[in-house]
């Protein structure tokens, strides 16, 4: 690790104002992902402005037709969450799914979804459930958060508050591990949301995304009747040792199928 | 008779548990010295090239960096290249042929990982940002990565045509030729063996001490047989003379054979402790483990097994490529040869077999034993050709088997591939495993499965495995560099405790808790008056280490020998105070009793009696401890039958095991607990080659499954509940009759999973590891042609 300084601000304001006024800065959430690419010697932020006591980050609301979950909540906290729970069972169950015990209990929910990570297992449930991305300056629709790996919508400097995931009517999330370090080779949540399917996909491509070609098979019919034949087009799909494209487009089918068996 | 509760046979819980789930072990970076120097190792990041300059000037002058030292330094200070312990006669005669190996890279860097310097500095942090600092220029050569076409590629050492080590052959190529030409079948195989990369809990480490004043080195160090790496560092590489070299290798938090060898980086830090006259430290981290710690197996193999009508086997003929790597690590040509080939008559009457190896070097990580080393590439090759010669033959894999076992009545019985196995009973293995796996009912469940989209499969593997070793008298005879006796030695302190010290080494074993039992049950002392040293050359006479499922059968018989000669001793001192003779006095549990007589004192007694010699015979040293060496006679030969039962999911190609069956000879069994934690220790580790782990480099050799995240390893949720059993044939030649058990699992299991695997799978081959992607290739591959 190289040496950097470390600020630990109060607030959001203050955050993004000290953002402004360093080099090569980094916010850091739980470090579950930073920590250990500084400790390879492969990121060097001179400054790290530590989220960890920024007032407000944290907790689990629960209002009307939304979850509100503040940026900094961490994922054994979502898995544990009684709100959650209740209101979307596959929210709670995906974070139960993510790293394990010692990620849980370090990771948020805000450093997931900002990193954008291909393999990352919360983006699934962002563009499924059509979440809204709440920053310091704004609002970003769900859908057009992820841009591509490891790149969102969020502008520097920009930190994530809290994410507003709408209660479905149903939704379940199923997941293709990679067997070595158990990320998502293929995740996919399968929601019914206002009378309509939505699909969202993590780990095949190089970001999350809708799987429309699902979702208009499901609209027919949440049926698995319906999922079959549909084409998922491997096209830029990631490819590496542990699952080609072509499989991890095979698998998409599998573990919507799997997901709608559990709805 | 000995004590039920303690005594051999006792299912004693491991006294260093304790210790090592509480964090109080303590492991060589633990240990801190004053004014110790940190070490961090520049490493090749190329697989081939010339070292052109290695310019240190800008690293130097970074704020406490002490030095910065290349091989030329340390070929300067005369210190040598790393030898290979085992020479192999080639078949045509000549001896193998070895390429330097300095323990820092000079003029060529041969794998990704080899070092080229090493930077030491005040902190571990400062020398690992002058290490980055170090500016070496490479002019890359083309890497031979690639072992099937290696001997066609270019020359990777100057000299090693066809990057060959060595063309090796054992037994009658004549007869067996002529044999699978008369054969009413022949079942013909090509078989991957994949490379594996060990991951002991604790990577490596070294500290080096130099007493300028005495002139004694001192090395702290994650060995797994430290007398050994004395005398290697010593006679072969000349870092200091043996008798002022002490090597210590304290807590070791795992081996699995990665830690038999001789390394450039701990030979370096103790050579740089002496130069820089600072104490030096090195810790790898994981990163270097998968880099730079030896691989195991990766072989490919031909293979073709001739049957007569009724099914029994007429010849076996293997030809193998076995991968090197970039050097000879220290017991390397050992493993494919000596102790793959001579293993290849399995538990099997085959008359005529012949093997031929080509050991090849590749730019790859040094290739060396890994647990079973040798003999799971031997059972793989065996195990998996029987069983598909049965379904080829239309025949029951389990009674095709039956049919071929050596027997009983055979036994001393002589392979023709140079092993003469002393006992077993080969069917009693079998069926217990059959009766435990529930082996009528499987086409039941293969049914059930079905019905719910899986594939269930059944396989077996029959392993037998040559272990204790080995006679000195043939290890040596067949190019071992040394002897592969063990000694012992048992001290009675006046107190009436012993202090039990021996070279075999404890990393992971529970030695300290199965020795402890072994000599109070021999000596009748309680178990916890007995204290087990090992892992010093400063405290313990000699020894040769840990290896090869060797340490209770040839350590633990060492033991009992001194033990002997302490109960002989004793006797003369007991007759003596009981004014009797010495063929007088009985010696049972503990007491030397006068016979017709109730006159009877401890050894304990005679033990005090014979450190205060008031009273005492006349000429008789003072005194009561003893050391032995013990040599075996030959081989021990556990074996045994695993049993594997997997379902594939038709839909993912997920391979889960379902089942898993062993049952194990090892001979008397001392700690049943014990015994059982090795199994499935190695289980789960042969499981992991079978299903999860590979070791793979790109074509430029850089290694791709260089972290966790991208090597498998298997995890608890990846293996179901082992049933594991034993059965009994004491090994005929030591005396406690013990086999050794430590890599049985991983030795009988690839073969046994991949037999389910081919068998769910409807196909004759399919290479490890079986991953989901892999498996469901090949069920779209049916399912196309359906």
């Amino acid at each position: 690790m190289y040496r950097f300084r470390h600020h630990r601000p109060a607030t959001v304001d203050e955050a993004a104002r000290i953002f402004s006024d360093c080099e090569d800065p980094a916010y850091l959430g739980g470090g579950m992902t930073l920590i250990p690419t500084m400790k390879q010697r492969l990121a060097a932020p001179t400054d790290l402005i530590d989220l960890g006591r920024v007032d407000g980050l944290s907790g689990i609301r629960v209002s009307g037709e939304e979850i509100r979950i503040g940026a900094f909540t961490r994922h054994a906290d979502v898995a544990a969450s009684r709100e959650v729970i209740h209101a979307i069972p596959a929210l709670a169950s995906l974070a139960r799914q993510i790293g394990d015990m010692q990620v849980r209990n370090r990771g948020t929910i805000g450093g997931s979804v900002a990193n954008s990570d291909p393999a990352a297992d919360y983006p699934a449930a962002v563009v499924a459930l059509g979440a809204t991305v709440h920053t310091n300056r704004r609002r970003i629709a769900g859908d057009d958060f992820f841009k591509d790996l490891f790149e969102t919508a969020l502008e520097p400097g920009e930190i994530i508050t809290a994410i507003d995931f709408p209660i479905p009517a149903r939704a379940a999330y199923r997941k293709f591990p990679q067997p070595a370090s158990r990320y998502a080779i293929v995740g996919v949540m399968v929601a019914e949301l206002g009378g309509k399917a939505r699909v969202g996909v993590t780990g095949a491509g190089p970001c999350a995304f809708r799987a429309t070609a699902l979702e208009e098979a499901l609209n027919r019919g949440f049926d698995a009747a319906h999922l079959e034949g549909v084409e998922i087009p491997d096209a830029g799909f990631n490819t590496d040792m542990h699952a080609s494209a072509e499989y991890r487009a095979h698998l998409v089918g599998v573990m919507a199928g799997q997901a709608l068996a559990a709805l | 008779m000995g004590n039920p509760v303690t005594g051999i046979g006792a299912a004693v819980v491991r006294r260093e548990d304790a210790r090592f789930i509480t964090g109080a072990g303590r492991y060589t970076d633990d240990i801190r010295v004053e004014g110790q120097a940190y070490a961090v190792f520049v490493r090749s990041p190329y697989a081939h090239a010339r070292i052109v300059e290695i310019d240190c000037a800008q690293a130097s002058e970074i704020p406490g960096v002490v030095a910065i030292l290349t091989g030329d330094d340390m070929q300067a200070d005369g210190i040598g290249s790393l030898p290979c312990g085992w020479n192999v006669t080639q078949k045509d005669g000549t001896d193998m042929r070895v390429p330097p190996h300095p323990p820092l890279a000079t003029g060529h860097v041969n794998y990704v990982g080899d070092p080229v310097a090493v930077v030491v500095a005040e902190s571990l942090e400062t020398a690992r940002q002058a290490a980055e600092a170090v500016a070496v220029e490479f002019d890359e050569l083309p890497p031979v990565v690639d072992l099937a076409t290696a001997q066609v590629s270019a020359e990777i050492h100057a000299g090693i045509t066809h990057n060959l080590a060595y063309e090796w052959e054992l037994g009658d190529r004549e007869a067996t030729d002529a044999a699978l030409a008369g054969a009413a079948h022949v079942t013909r195989l090509d078989l991957v063996n994949n490379r594996l990369i060990p991951n002991a809990m604790e990577p490596r480490a070294a500290l080096g001490i130099h007493d300028a004043a005495t002139g004694e080195h001192t090395l702290y160090t994650t060995s797994q047989n430290p007398h050994l790496a004395r005398l290697i560092l010593s006679a072969f590489v000349n870092v200091a003379p043996e008798h002022k070299l002490r090597i210590i290798a304290p807590d070791v938090g795992g081996g699995f054979g990665s830690k038999i060898f001789v390394y450039g980086e701990e030979t370096t830090v103790i050579w740089a402790a002496r130069r820089l006259r600072r104490p030096v430290k090195w810790t790898a981290d994981r990163s270097e483990s998968f880099l730079a710690d030896a691989h195991g197996r990766d072989h490919l193999t031909h293979a073709e097994l001739g049957l007569d009508a009724e099914g029994r086997f007429v010849a076996l003929k293997v030809h193998t490529v076995a991968n090197l790597g970039a050097y000879l690590s220290t017991f390397a040509s050992a493993v494919p040869t000596y102790l793959y080939g001579t293993l290849l008559a399995g538990q099997y009457r085959t008359p005529c077999i012949h093997v031929e190896v080509h050991g090849v070097y590749t730019n790859t990580a040094p290739v060396d034993a890994y647990r079973g080393a040798g003999r799971p590439e031997a059972t793989y090759v065996v195990e998996r050709i029987v069983e598909n010669a049965a379904r080829e033959t239309g025949r029951d894999p389990a009674e095709l088997r039956r049919l071929n076992m050596i027997r009983p009545e055979d036994f001393p019985y002589q392979t023709p591939v140079a092993l003469v196995y002393d006992t077993g009973n080969y069917e009693q293995s079998l069926d217990r495993a059959l009766e435990l796996a529930d082996y009528r009912g499987f086409s039941e469940r293969r049914r059930q499965s079905a019905a719910n989209g899986r594939r269930r499969g059944i396989g077996f593997a029959c392993y037998i495995e040559a272990c204790g070793l080995a006679p000195s008298r043939l290890a040596i005879s067949l190019g071992a560099g040394v002897g592969l006796y063990e000694s012992g030695e048992v001290r009675f302190n006046p107190t009436g405790s012993v202090t039990v010290f021996t070279g075999t080494h404890s990393h992971g074993q529970g030695h300290e808790t199965t020795f402890a039992q072994v000599v109070s049950h021999r000596l009748g002392v309680p178990f916890e008056a007995v204290e087990v040293v090992h892992g010093d050359t400063g405290r313990i006479e000699f020894g040769l280490g840990t290896y090869g499922s060797r340490s209770l059968a040839v350590g633990g018989s060492a033991l009992v020998l001194a033990a002997d000669k302490v109960i002989e001793k004793g006797r003369l001192i007991a007759a003596h105070l009981m004014e009797s003779s010495p063929d007088n006095v009985d010696f049972e549990d503990g007491a030397y009793r006068l016979k017709d007589s109730n006159r009877s004192m401890t050894i304990q007694e005679v033990a005090f009696a014979s450190y205060v010699p008031g009273n005492y015979p006349d000429g008789l040293e003072p005194g009561l401890s003893e050391k032995a060496f013990y040599d075996p006679e030959n081989f021990t030969y556990p074996a045994g039958t695993h049993i594997a039962e997997v379902e594939v999911d038709e839909q993912t190609g997920v391979v889960s095991l379902v089942n898993f069956i062993a049952v194990d000879d090892f001979g008397r069994i001392v700690n049943p607990l014990v015994v059982h934690g090795q199994v499935h220790g190695g289980v789960a580790q042969g499981v992991g080659q079978a299903l999860l782990e590979v070791g793979r480099y790109d074509a430029t050799g850089q290694l791709l499954t260089g972290t966790m995240m991208d090597y498998c390893l298997p995890r608890a949720d990846d293996l179901p509940d082992f049933v594991v059993d034993t059965t009994v044939t004491p090994c005929t030649h030591n005396p406690l009759g013990v086999k050794g058990c430590g890599e049985a699992g991983a030795i009988g299991s690839p073969a046994a999973v991949m037999n389910a695997v081919t068998d769910a799978l409807g196909v004759p081959d399919l290479a490890m590891p079986a991953t989901p992607e892999k498996v469901w290739r090949e069920l779209r591959r049916q399912r196309e042609q359906a």
